[in-house]
């Protein structure tokens, strides 16, 4: 019965009820929507790091990252790198010389962390052969090929088959140069990556800096998927135990926190809309209690316990916030779900994003946990909200309603 | 048995700097089956008084038995309950629920007290007769007369079949015609269905309908008299 006669309450005021359906109704869908949308870049910039800038899990001796000593070298790379392979779950590996040098063009020069790969090797582990914006990924068989950067392009003032000077310490401490040319630019949405990484052949670089092939500074590996990483790491480790065995989260921390922290964001910001439209249902109900004092005499005194009458306005309360809310988080859940299949374009802010790192193409994500969450957390507000006018309620004397003002 | 007894019953207001007293020391028996009306100048204690017969204030002083029952020796909910089993109410506005249609404010109480539906229904629609209103009794009550409404609520307080039935100034807000109307229906309902109805009025003729008339002055009972003559015609 009450459930009823709550429902009915609501819409004796329709106009103001609908106000505030309304306000509820956009106050969620953009909580929803923005978890969506936040969630999506995060997933995004989680998928960069992976796919193109770290790979699941990457090996080097012990204190190489520090300050990438040349001489902290990896032994019979090619016995680890498929020992690595053996291992469940690891769906490719590759070596990689690293140096941290620096590389001149006609006009100006730049320091850079040059990388040595084995194309083919690479093409599994990272996505840049197909970020390739101008030339390709070491297609020709030229030798002294190098892949390049836009951003560092554009610095160094070089464009296709331009020659660079590299220079380097080799094996024996000696400084070195090699000239290469410029085989491919690639265009990532991170700008300080494609500012400071450059890729030349395994072969080119062994040759440069005095290696025999048989030793590199790093091993990526890629995996059959994100949520092994914990367990293949766990296992690299043991049998690696001389080597360093890192995953992403700890070589770039910024992506692991990213992920808490935009958990927390996205928490606070839906607080912070929900209290909003707290203070707002509190002010309607009070409203609506105040003007029903003598109705709400009345029933009380006609024997409606203060129990039922505080339901009655908790009840209307809920009502009112379920109403907006459920629609709101329809319409944010399927908004989210279309937009993820099309994708949102900020082109008018690529810049921006890809100077911290993110794609201007965001593909918003929403599962249903989050939506459960979501409602819960609406539900709480309706609840919240509602317990202070219904306690006003409470308070009323049965016999106002027999007062005459 | 007296239904209703109080003896030595004050109220004093003191909420405000200057305490009133409302009631000033009242001795009131009702039998079952009374048609009474209480009388008095405004401000004489009239509905302090209703309302403590009806337990929805507390003298300040005194004893209140109402069916037997101490009223003051009973906890906020256990008095809600007592309202809504032993005693019916009529106001003089603010009676309905808005939102409900006559039959469904009719069966409202009913329903607290947790009747079965048919059971309300066929109680429904016995009062819907009796107050003549059967073909209204869909409408919501802003859709009715003062009058009409007054009757809805009289069917309201009668359907949880209370043992008495307190109305204050039932007729404040209605035409002549609509109050006599109104108590006509009272005065019928209390002889068929033996209910005891005790009112309060200013208007001489509603006065005029009751059995017995109790005429309180500065929170005294200053005059009760039982017109047997009437009594005897019924
Ligand atoms: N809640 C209250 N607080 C303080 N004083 C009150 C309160 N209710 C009533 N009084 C006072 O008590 C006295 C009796 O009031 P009451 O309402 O019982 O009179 P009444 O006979 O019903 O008058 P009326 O015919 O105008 O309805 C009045 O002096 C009134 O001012
Ligand atoms: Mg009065």
């Amino acid at each position: 019965m009450l459930w009823l006669l709550s429902w009915k309450n609501v819409w004796r005021n329709k106009l103001r009820s609908i106000i505030v359906i309304i306000a509820v109704m956009l106050g969620v869908f953009a909580g929803v929507f923005m978890l969506a949308f936040m969630n999506g870049m995060v997933e995004e910039r989680i998928q960069t790091v992976i796919r193109t800038e770290i790979s699941h899990i990457q090996i080097h001796q012990p204190g190489f990252l520090e300050n990438n000593d040349f001489s902290l070298r990896i032994n019979n790379i090619d016995s680890i790198i498929h020992l690595a392979t053996q291992t469940g779950h690891v769906a490719a590996a590759s070596k990689r010389i690293v140096i941290s040098s620096m590389v001149a063009s006609a006009e100006t020069n730049s320091g850079i962390k040059i990388i040595g790969i084995i194309p083919d090797q690479e093409s599994k582990i990272t996505n840049i052969g197909e970020k390739i914006t101008d030339g390709d990924y070491f297609r020709n068989q030229q030798k002294n090929n190098v892949v390049i950067g836009k951003k560092l392009a554009e610095k160094l003032k070089v464009g296709l088959g331009k020659k660079l000077i590299i220079t380097i310490q080799d094996v024996s401490t000696n400084i070195t140069s090699g000239a290469f040319r410029v085989g491919g630019i690639f265009d990532t949405d991170n700008d300080m990556y494609d500012e400071s990484i450059i890729f030349v052949r395994f072969s080119d670089l062994s040759l440069l800096s005095g290696l025999d092939g048989t030793q590199a500074h790093e091993i990526a590996v890629i995996l059959d998927k994100d949520e092994n990483t914990d367990q293949v790491k766990a296992e690299l480790r043991k049998s690696l135990s001389t080597l360093e065995v890192m995953d992403w989260m700890e070589l770039s921390p910024e992506a692991g926190y990213l992920v808490s922290a935009m958990d927390q964001y996205t928490v606070i910001f839906m607080v912070i809309i929900l209290l909003a439209l707290c203070f707002g249902i509190i002010n309607t109900m009070l409203m609506v209690v105040l003007e029903r004092v003598r109705e709400i005499g009345m029933l009380m005194a006609v024997g409606m316990s203060k129990i039922k009458v505080f339901y009655m306005i908790m009840l209307e309360t809920v009502y009112l916030t379920m109403t907006g809310g459920t629609v709101g988080i329809a319409a944010g859940y399927f908004a989210s779900k279309y937009l993820e299949r099309v994708g949102i374009d900020l082109f008018f802010w690529k810049e921006v994003y890809a100077s911290i790192g993110y794609s201007s193409l965001i593909y918003p994500k929403i599962d249903l946990q989050t939506i459960m969450i979501v409602s819960l957390m609406v539900i709480f507000t309706g609840l919240f909200s509602a317990i202070y006018p219904a306690f006003k309620a409470l308070k009323l004397n049965p016999a106002e309603a027999t007062r005459m003002e | 048995m007296n239904i209703i007894e109080i003896k030595g019953v004050t109220k004093i207001y003191d909420k405000n700097t200057i305490p009133v007293h409302a009631l000033n020391g009242i001795d009131l028996t009702f039998q079952e089956g009374e048609f009474a009306s209480i009388v008095g100048p405004s401000g004489s204690g009239k509905t302090t008084l209703l309302n403590i017969l009806g337990g929805l204030d507390d003298a300040t002083d005194g004893v209140v038995l109402i069916d037997g029952v101490d009223l003051t020796a009973l906890s906020g909910a256990k008095k809600t309950t007592f309202r809504k089993n032993k005693i019916g109410f009529v106001f003089q506005s603010f009676n309905l629920i808005p939102v409900l249609t006559v039959q469904e404010n009719i069966e409202f109480i009913m329903q607290l007290q947790g009747i079965a539906r048919e059971d309300r229904e066929k109680r429904t629609a016995e009062l819907l007769e009796a107050i003549g209103l059967s073909d209204r009794k869909n409408s919501r009550p802003n859709k009715l007369s003062g009058g009409q409404q007054q009757r809805v609520a009289v069917a309201r307080a009668l359907a949880s079949k209370p043992k008495f039935i307190l109305a204050d100034e039932p007729t404040a807000n209605l035409d002549s015609k609509s109050a006599e109307n109104l108590l006509d229906i009272m005065g019928k309902l209390n002889r068929e269905e033996n209910i005891t109805f005790i009112f309060s009025t200013h208007d001489l003729r509603v006065m005029n309908k009751a059995k017995r008339i109790i005429t309180i002055e500065d929170g005294k009972v200053i005059s009760d008299v039982v017109k047997e003559e009437i009594h005897n015609l019924i």
